[in-house]
């Protein structure tokens, strides 16, 4: 992928190449690129899946009175 | 009152037996004007009732504890509800010394529950006539939970088994959400503004696309916090969804009625806010075979199209009219050369038949007779005139086997004519 989808970002635009292949019309050269394109946001889908992990942050107020987040190792696992 | 009591009076003035002080100090507090009977307001905690019917307990608050006990004769005489841990009551009687422990404590006569779960439930039914009435926990006020939050806020104690649980449900179901944590106190006089404070925040910090507030379970002293107003009204101007999961299954609070969303545990409360990776995954299995499908359809479809318009050029081609003159052509060759060949053999027959002819007619059958052809030797002009000859002249004889040269004489010469 040229830049960072997230995940539900790259679902999406495969949902969408499948339904573009599927509606039958695309001409050969984009009928390729499509089928490519979906495989390789397939491929990506499955990546980040498997390489997820949950993020845990913790809230705060900061010396000005405003919400700020900092990581929380302890409850990371 | 005197410290010293004549009945009491050791053998020395500065030693006891531990009888006589104890029966010194039961006597004191009995006699005591005010302790006699006195009434004191606290925290139950340690109670356990006996077969005999007699309760014991203690009173407490944050810095003391006193020893009570509540015998059966009392219980019923004062109609008393029965005691748990953590109840706040007051409770009236006396105050003595029971000598075999070397204790002092309460003897109740009659307890009060400050908020029993008459007076709970009483306040819990006020506050929901009120936020009914107001709409709070309107259907069409809650809102759907999003689908795919990214950015999930949870509201609860930190050291909270729930925050284990959730945080265990969400890592399994779900690891691509990032979790915001608002740390709250779950119970206690202070748990109510603090849960209050924390959605505020998330909301303020304006991340989060859904908020799990709760806690485990507990008494329902211990989930009062949930059933507090200010929790209500906190929920109910959230911005951001929000699930309440508070205690178990069976437990429900105010905050339920009013969140988006009432999960009847944290952990359901997880699983509710996001969706199944797992799924997802079975989901990306079932696009790839329709991408890979629909791919090969396509080239299907158009390898079909390539074929037809092919058939329908070759049908149309020059190529074809290039065939039918060939045919044509080749059929033409095929009469002409049979016409051709008809007419040589007529022009063959024939010759034969002139040549046939000729020869019958040849003169040279007449000179094989013995006649002879003349010819002028300077022209080879048949002689046949005695006007064509001069004297001395140059003639041939042209008899069967060939010529013979010969002269004119001139004297010779006669015309018959």
């Amino acid at each position: 992928m040229e830049e960072q989808l997230s995940f539900e970002e790259a679902f999406a635009r495969l949902e969408e190449a499948v339904a573009a292949l599927q509606d039958g019309k695309l001409p050969l050269e984009r009928a390729l690129s499509t089928y490519q394109q979906g495989m390789a946001l397939a491929q990506y889908c499955n990546e980040m899946l498997q390489q997820a992990e949950l993020t845990v942050q913790q809230l705060s107020v900061d010396d000005s009175g405003s919400p700020v987040v900092h990581s929380l190792d302890g409850l990371n696992e | 009152m005197s410290a010293m009591h004549p009945g009491y009076l050791p053998g020395f003035a500065d030693e006891w037996s531990v009888s006589a002080l104890s029966r010194y100090l039961k006597e004191l507090l009995e006699t005591d004007d005010v302790v006699r009977y006195v009434r004191v307001h606290g925290e139950v905690s340690n109670c356990k009732t006996y077969p005999s019917g007699h309760c014991y307990f203690t009173l407490k608050d944050q810095d003391a504890q006193l020893n009570c006990v509540f015998f059966k004769q009392a219980r019923l005489r004062s109609e008393a509800p029965t005691l748990r841990n953590g109840m706040a009551l007051s409770a009236e009687g006396r105050i003595s010394f029971y000598d075999r422990d070397g204790k002092l404590q309460l003897y109740v006569e009659n307890v009060t529950p400050h908020e029993g779960p008459g007076v709970l439930f009483e306040r819990f039914q006020r506050l929901k006539e009120l936020l009914e009435a107001e709409g709070l926990f309107a259907p069409e006020r809650k809102r759907p939970l999003p689908a795919q939050p990214e950015v999930i806020g949870i509201v609860t104690s930190l050291q909270a088994a729930a925050l284990r649980d959730m945080l265990y449900m969400l890592r399994t179901r779900y690891p691509l959400a990032r979790v915001i944590l608002a740390p709250a106190l779950v119970q206690g006089e202070d748990a109510p503004a603090s849960i209050a404070a924390a959605l505020d925040l998330l909301n303020e910090h304006d991340e989060a696309e859904v908020i799990i507030v709760g806690r485990g379970g507990g008494s329902i002293e211990e989930l009062w916090a949930f059933n507090e107003e200010v929790v209500a009204r906190a929920i109910a101007r959230s911005r951001i969804p929000v699930i309440s999961a508070v205690g178990h299954e069976t437990d429900f609070t105010i905050a339920d009625l009013v969140a988006d969303y009432r999960a009847p545990t944290p952990t359901a409360a997880a699983t509710v806010a996001v969706p199944d990776i797992a799924d997802w995954q079975a989901q990306l299995t079932v696009l790839q075979r329709q991408l890979m499908d629909a791919m090969l359809e396509r080239l299907k479809e158009l390898t079909d199209e390539v074929e037809s318009v092919q058939r329908e050029l070759e049908r149309v081609s020059p190529l074809n009219m290039i065939d039918a003159y060939q045919q044509r052509i080749d059929s033409l060759t095929a009469s002409l050369q049979i016409s051709m060949r008809h007419h040589i053999s007529l022009y063959q027959e024939r010759l034969h038949g002139l040549a046939l002819q000729l020869h019958s007619l040849s003169p040279l059958l007449t000179i094989a007779r013995g006649y002879a052809v003349v010819r002028r030797a300077r022209d080879q002009q048949p002689v046949t005139s005695t006007q064509q000859v001069q004297a001395g002249e140059n003639l041939t004889i042209q008899v069967q086997d060939g010529t013979i040269p010969v002269q004119v004489l001139a004297e010779h010469i006669q015309s018959t004519g």
